[in-house]
């Protein structure tokens, strides 16, 4: 964790932004954009759970990479467990 | 003292025997919290897989279901989360900056979100048992099987499509309920002054985890609730 | 010997604190690795009275001994028990809890709390898991595959799976401690490259025990709510899907089992160096093994699903994989055997196990490439082919580990020897036990004898009889070490600081270790396995 202590109102303009993206969200479901709804709605997801471990949890200036590779592991291993399980799933009627 | 296993609160700002210096203490906190955080991703993963699954098996049934909830009361909830995220990480730098009062405020204000978006939660899920959306004997999905004429509903896939939401919102609560008992502890040891620049870990660590829990619901909130809200033609 | 003589009336763990709240609320890693031993030694006898009961049951072709029922319960149990009351926990929960803090040069573990309360999750479960027995078991099979489970079974399933959710907590918060000891507390001069071994197996383990349990926590948990609450989520009736359930519990119980081998390729990194007094050849190699064995091991779980539904196409990408996984582990078993070459061997009882391992970990690894290739594993999948495979890793490979292992640190942890040549015979009574017992087994399965049968066609009998016949063997080989451990605790020989000459940091400390471990903090200067620099002690403890 870093020492370095971040101005209030830093923290106000993530949460206006994470705001934002939600009123986003929200509001782009109702517009038909097909398969990019999901993808939409998915990245958007993404930018505000980034915006949270990045600047609310500190992890964009803490000095400790080893926090860095703890948290792309947990990603990358949920990524296999659903990769590799929809592997089967997305080829069952190839069969 | 806490007794919550999952927080890693120490006793008190006094090194740990165990420990060479107070860094190293803290180090070892950081890291353990993050690699706690971790097994959480993966604990909510497996019912992520679940749900993959079954939306690309059930696509129709998991869109209506989607469409059974309430859009507002799920954003409200997410700005909820979102705001106590906010009082969380400034609660993190009033504790950096040695601000007693305004720590305990803020922490305070968190425990208020957090109860805000459990109340909230336990009206939709009241909503849910009136229409007879919950799972088991009484589950009927008629309203939304005559709702949509136009795709073929099966009700025993939209039951799947309840477990679901209720397994994966009843876990993402009791991770909220947790949270928020471990934030009364932090606030009573805040008021009593315990939290110094020196030493301000644990409101640290609650906040990393009450973080965590925010971040679950982001990706909750679209995946349960944003299936497809297009307008039926 | 006068430090010796000393060594047993000085301070240490064992004398600092007398009665049962000093041990029941401890957070002396030390002390809790043995509640730990005590407990999973309950456990293991538990499971090994089922295992009797089962081969009791098929020394005969008819079912006789037990009904149709009975038989599932107790392969059911036995497997749970002996996986997640003993397997999972015995090395890390006992050896690693005594071992990592004092490897590295801590005082401690990074979280003593958390890891006394790791020992009271596990008992919480084993309690649960006991009053499941008595109150009528489990007849699922230990994998709890759905709808059976769910829908069908009428047995304790509900209990027994809240039991090992909780378990599953215990093991997740020993790997917690475990990874952050290792990279946080290890004494200056302490690099990675010059950890031992054993240390990066334990690692590894954790790494497994984290990602993975949590998986199989939220699998049981869904399997309770599905069964208590009637949702349908595994019910092919109702749209469910049962592999669904085998891939997520398969996601954890694969990389499981490497929770239970890795900690055994720890302990005999550090035997094989110590009984050849050499550096283990290819440290490097057999380090980042540990790690690769780890990773690769979170890609193969399908294997076990081969023949149950799952797509032809995934099940290539399986069976590559399974193949590949393969290969960690035997650079481990050529670099060990490497390491013998000009050694000098000392045939002490850790060493005898370490042989014993080499062998029937190698045989067990190579049949699970038999398993791997999809056309075989079609003829032999459930079948005694199976079973046979998984002890000789699990058996012949994690337990022998165990065993070695506590003989190798029961100098350091209780401040005796053993009696040697007991050591020497209960080691050579379990492998011919075991071999006897599951060798045949390999045969049977080829056959085609399947796995869970309470009965079976006449003609493999004789092979039965045989496995049977080693399984008593194999049960004395057992119940000596308890015996004279047990036995050495009041009448065994006074052990120095170290008997056997071997390095590392835990044997520069008193047998048994002080409280907080070492006077002082220690420094590193020399590389692990120094064995140049340690004089091999004369006549090593060979004595009666």
């Amino acid at each position: 964790m870093s020492e370095h202590i971040m101005s209030s109102k830093f923290y106000y303009t993530i949460w206006i932004a994470l705001l934002c993206l939600t009123v986003i969200t929200a509001a782009v479901s109702f517009v038909d954009l097909g398969p990019l709804n999901t993808v939409v709605a998915l990245v958007i997801a993404t930018i505000k759970a980034l915006l949270v471990v990045l600047f609310f949890m500190h992890v964009k200036y803490t000095s400790e990479k080893l926090t860095k590779i703890v948290i792309v592991s947990a990603i990358f291993w949920l990524f296999l467990l659903l990769a590799l399980s929809m592997a089967d799933y997305a080829t069952r009627l190839l069969s | 003292m806490s007794d919550s296993p999952i927080a890693v609160e120490q006793h008190g700002p006094e090194l740990l025997h165990h420990f060479v210096d107070a860094e190293q203490q803290r180090d070892a906190a950081s890291l353990g919290m993050w690699l706690f955080l971790a097994t959480e991703v993966m604990f909510f993963g497996g019912m992520f897989c679940a749900y993959l699954i079954y939306r690309y098996w059930y696509y129709n049934e998991f869109a209506a279901g989607s469409r059974s909830l309430d859009i507002y009361l799920g954003t409200i909830n997410t700005a909820v989360l979102i705001c106590s995220s906010l009082t969380v990480a400034l609660g993190v730098r009033a504790a950096q900056m040695g601000k007693r009062k305004l720590l305990v405020v803020l922490l305070l204000l968190t425990i208020v979100f957090g109860f805000a978006f459990l109340a909230i939660k336990g009206v939709e899920w009241y909503d849910k048992y009136k229409e007879h959306h919950i799972p088991g004997n009484a589950f009927n999905v008629d309203d939304l099987v005559k709702d949509y004429p136009q795709i073929h509903i099966d009700p025993r896939h939209e039951q799947i499509y309840f477990s679901l939401y209720f397994a994966m919102t009843g876990l993402h609560a009791l991770h909220m309920i947790i949270g928020v008992g471990i934030f009364m502890f932090l606030t009573y040891y805040a008021w009593k002054g315990r939290y110094t620049p020196k030493y301000y870990t644990p409101i640290e660590m609650g906040g990393l985890y009450w973080h965590f829990v925010d971040i679950v619901w982001i990706y909750l909130f679209p995946l349960l609730y944003l299936i497809d809200r297009k307008p039926l033609r | 010997m006068a430090t010796a003589a000393i060594s047993a009336e000085r301070e240490n763990y064992l004398n600092k604190e007398y009665g049962i709240r000093s041990w029941l609320l401890t957070t002396d890693h030390k002390r809790i690795a043995l509640l730990y031993l005590a407990s999973i030694t309950f456990f293991f006898f538990i499971g090994g009275f089922f295992a009797l009961l089962i081969r009791l049951e098929l020394l005969t072709p008819a079912g006789d001994l037990v009904q149709a029922d009975t038989y599932n319960k107790l392969f059911s149990m036995h497997g749970q028990v002996m996986i997640f009351f003993f397997l999972i926990p015995s090395i890390p929960a006992v050896l690693g809890n005594f071992l990592v803090p004092l490897m590295i040069g801590a005082k401690d573990l990074a979280f003593p709390r958390i890891n006394l309360l790791s020992w009271y999750l596990y008992i919480i479960a084993g309690t649960i898991y006991l009053h499941c027995i008595v109150t009528g078991g489990v007849d699922t099979g230990w994998t709890f595959y759905t709808p059976f489970s769910t829908a069908f079974s009428n047995t304790r399933v509900i209990e027994a799976g809240i039991s090992i959710f909780i378990a599953g907590f215990s093991s997740i918060l020993t790997g917690l401690n475990f990874v952050v000891t290792i990279h946080r507390m290890r004494a200056p001069g302490m690099t990675w490259s010059r950890l031992p071994l054993f240390i990066w197996a334990m690692y590894a383990t954790s790494i497994i025990q984290l990602l993975g349990t949590p998986v199989l926590a939220i699998t049981l948990l869904l399997v309770v709510f599905e069964r208590a609450f009637n949702l349908g989520i595994f019910d092919p009736t109702r749209g469910g899907d049962p592999l669904l359930f085998q891939h997520l519990f398969w996601f954890y119980s694969h990389p499981a089992v490497y929770i239970m081998i890795l900690p055994a390729m720890a302990v005999e990194s550090e035997v094989v160096a110590c009984f050849t007094r050499k550096r283990i050849f290819g440290y490097n190699f057999v380090a980042m093994s540990s790690i690769a064995i780890a990773v690769f091991g979170f890609l193969v779980w399908a294997h076990h699903m081969f023949v149950a539904g799952i797509s032809l196409y995934s099940a290539l990408v399986f069976s590559i994989l399974s193949y590949l996984v393969a290969v960690p582990s035997a650079i481990k078993v050529f670099n060990w055997t490497a390491t013998m070459y000009k050694g000098s061997i000392s045939f002490t009882t850790p060493m005898l196990y370490a042989f014993g391992f080499i062998g029937l970990f190698t045989m067990g690894g190579l049949t699970g490439l038999f398993l791997a290739c999809l056309g075989i594993d079609v003829h032999v999948h459930d079948t005694y082919f199976v079973i046979a495979h998984f002890h000789y890793i699990m058996v012949g490979g994690a337990v022998m580990g165990y065993l070695g292992g506590l003989h190798f640190w029961w100098p350091k942890i209780s401040g005796r020897m053993y009696p040697e040549a007991w050591g020497r015979l209960a080691a050579l009574l379990v492998f011919s036990g075991f071999n006897l017992t599951f060798f045949p087994q390999f045969i049977l399965g080829y056959m085609g004898m399947p796995r869970r049968y309470w009965q079976y066609p006449p003609e493999f009998q004789v092979l039965n009889v045989l496995s049977t016949a080693g399984s008593t063997i194999l049960a004395i080989g057992y119940v000596l070490p308890m015996v004279y451990f047990l036995w050495s605790m009041r009448y065994g020989k006074i052990a120095s600081d170290n008997p056997w000459g071997a390095a590392g940091l835990e044997w520069k400390t008193s047998s048994p270790p002080p409280t907080f471990n070492f006077d002082e903090e220690p420094e590193v200067t020399w590389e692990a396995y120094n064995y140049e620099q340690i004089p091999a002690p004369a006549e090593v403890n060979i004595e009666r």
